[in-house]
């Protein structure tokens, strides 16, 4: 059994490292809040989650680039665009789409989920295993952004009168709202929950 | 009744990481360190009061809340939660100079990337080039205001803005002076930005839009692009040579 802050009757300021009693609320270092993972427990996690997960859908239904060329108009979807760079032979390119925007956004909602829920089932995954999943969803969480950029450089880029324009799609909004809003779910998840089962078992 | 109570030395030890990637346990108190003699009573069930955790060299691992005796690892080690493997403490010889070096550059890199063109396009005739404010402003019809901000945040108002926090910390612990006021506010805010600035992130999709477009029409990067290359790459290495507890622990020394 590891000696922990709480265990010792203590809280931990994850900030900046210094430990003070149970009970104060701000460091008296770094002036960060001092949170108590048993009062805050998963509320705020879920809450984000479900509300990224919301925003996810539609993100996935609408169209999130609108080409408008000489003779033509066309709205794609996330899936479609990427698809299309297929087409044309850009692999890479669309691998890189579809990674950042389908498989990195559903494992982040599975990871989550998983790492939520099992505070109380426990077993099947180590706690090693569980603090790297963390940690790999909270690092890898943000480059979804990457669609939403290429979004933004595309509509200020392509903007030749009626030979070629590119517009956002609503699309672009609810998917980058979901991603900040899976991002702060990740945030708000307190990894020493993980670890105090450790000390109950 | 302290019999069950454990005592000082059962904490874990940190592990110091050497650079040649061999881990060894630094002991948990070194021998220079005499515990006061009536430490062990104070252990009790109702931890520390305040002015006991003044005094203490405890630190717990943020992630998983291991506790420890904070040991300072030799230059170009670092100290490392010897159960979930997050880096603690990494000082390093002159690391807030370079930290602050980097940040300079940074900051110029980004006011200098506003004034150039960043890409530019031809076909059939036809031109545009973008700045990095239009790009910024792209989703500026009325539906997407809430994106520009978002946007224009994550490539340039927030990168500049946690830079110049890092600035305003570490420019008086530098010239070793008393931190500025709300130095630890800043110095906090900073480090809550990291995950929201996203330049790095940016340049990949710059790099995809690039691809997508070559096939449509001409396109050549501006010197604005080729800026936001080298400050995404220094900014990666800024925060690569912060250690966030040297500089808690300087500013909390003066």
């Amino acid at each position: 059994m590891t000696e922990t802050a709480k265990s010792r009757g203590l809280i931990a300021c994850t900030t900046c490292a210094r430990v003070w009693p149970l009970g104060q609320d701000h460091c008296g270092r770094c002036g960060a809040a001092l949170i108590d993972r048993d009062q805050r427990g998963l509320q705020a996690v879920w809450a984000w989650w479900l509300a990224g997960l919301l925003c996810y859908i539609p993100a996935n239904i609408y169209p999130m680039l609108r080409t408008k060329t000489l003779f033509s108009y066309d709205e794609s979807t996330i899936v479609a665009g990427a698809a299309e760079l297929a087409d044309h032979g850009s692999y890479g390119v669309a691998a890189i789409i579809i990674i950042a925007s389908i498989v990195i956004p559903v494992g982040k909602f599975i990871a989550i989920a998983y790492l939520a829920l099992n505070l109380r089932d426990r077993r099947r995954l180590s706690q090693h295993r569980r603090h790297q999943l963390y940690e790999v969803v909270d690092f890898i969480g943000r480059w979804s952004m990457v669609d939403v950029f290429v979004v933004a450089i595309l509509s200020s880029l392509i903007q030749l009168q009626d030979v070629a324009s590119i517009n956002p799609g609503p699309a672009a909004m609810t998917f980058a709202l979901s991603v900040i809003l899976t991002m702060l779910s990740a945030q708000s998840f307190d990894s020493r929950m993980i670890w105090d089962r450790e000390d109950q078992a | 009744m302290h019999d069950a109570v454990p005592t000082r030395y059962s904490l874990a030890t940190l592990h110091v990481l050497k650079d040649n990637g061999r881990c060894f346990r630094a002991g948990a108190m070194r021998g220079n360190r005499t515990p006061r003699s009536s430490c062990d009573d104070r252990w009790g069930m109702a931890g520390l009061t305040h002015a006991e955790t003044q005094q203490t060299d405890l630190i717990a691992c943020p992630k998983c809340d291991a506790l420890y005796h904070e040991v300072t690892p030799d230059d170009d080690d670092r100290a490392i939660c010897s159960r979930c493997g997050t880096t603690l403490f990494a000082p390093r010889q002159g690391s807030m100079l370079t930290v602050f070096a980097y940040a300079l550059t940074v900051l110029v890199l980004l006011f200098a990337a506003v004034w150039f063109p960043f890409i530019s396009i031809d076909k059939s005739g036809l031109h545009n080039t973008s700045s990095i404010f239009d790009v910024a402003l792209s989703f500026s019809s009325a539906a997407m205001v809430p994106l520009t901000i978002a946007v224009g945040g994550m490539i340039l108002f927030l990168p500049a803005l946690r830079v110049m926090l890092i600035l305003y910390v570490l420019a008086p612990l530098l010239a070793d002076k008393p931190p500025l006021p709300q130095a630890a506010l800043s110095f906090r805010l900073s480090e809550q930005l990291r995950p929201w600035a996203m330049v790095e992130i940016f340049i990949l999709g710059v790099a995809v839009a690039l691809v997508k477009v070559h096939s449509l029409a001409h396109v050549t990067p501006g010197p604005a692009f080729w800026m936001f290359v080298v400050l995404a790459l220094i900014a990666t290495m800024q925060d690569r040579a912060a250690c966030s507890l040297s500089i808690w622990k300087a500013l909390e020394r003066r």
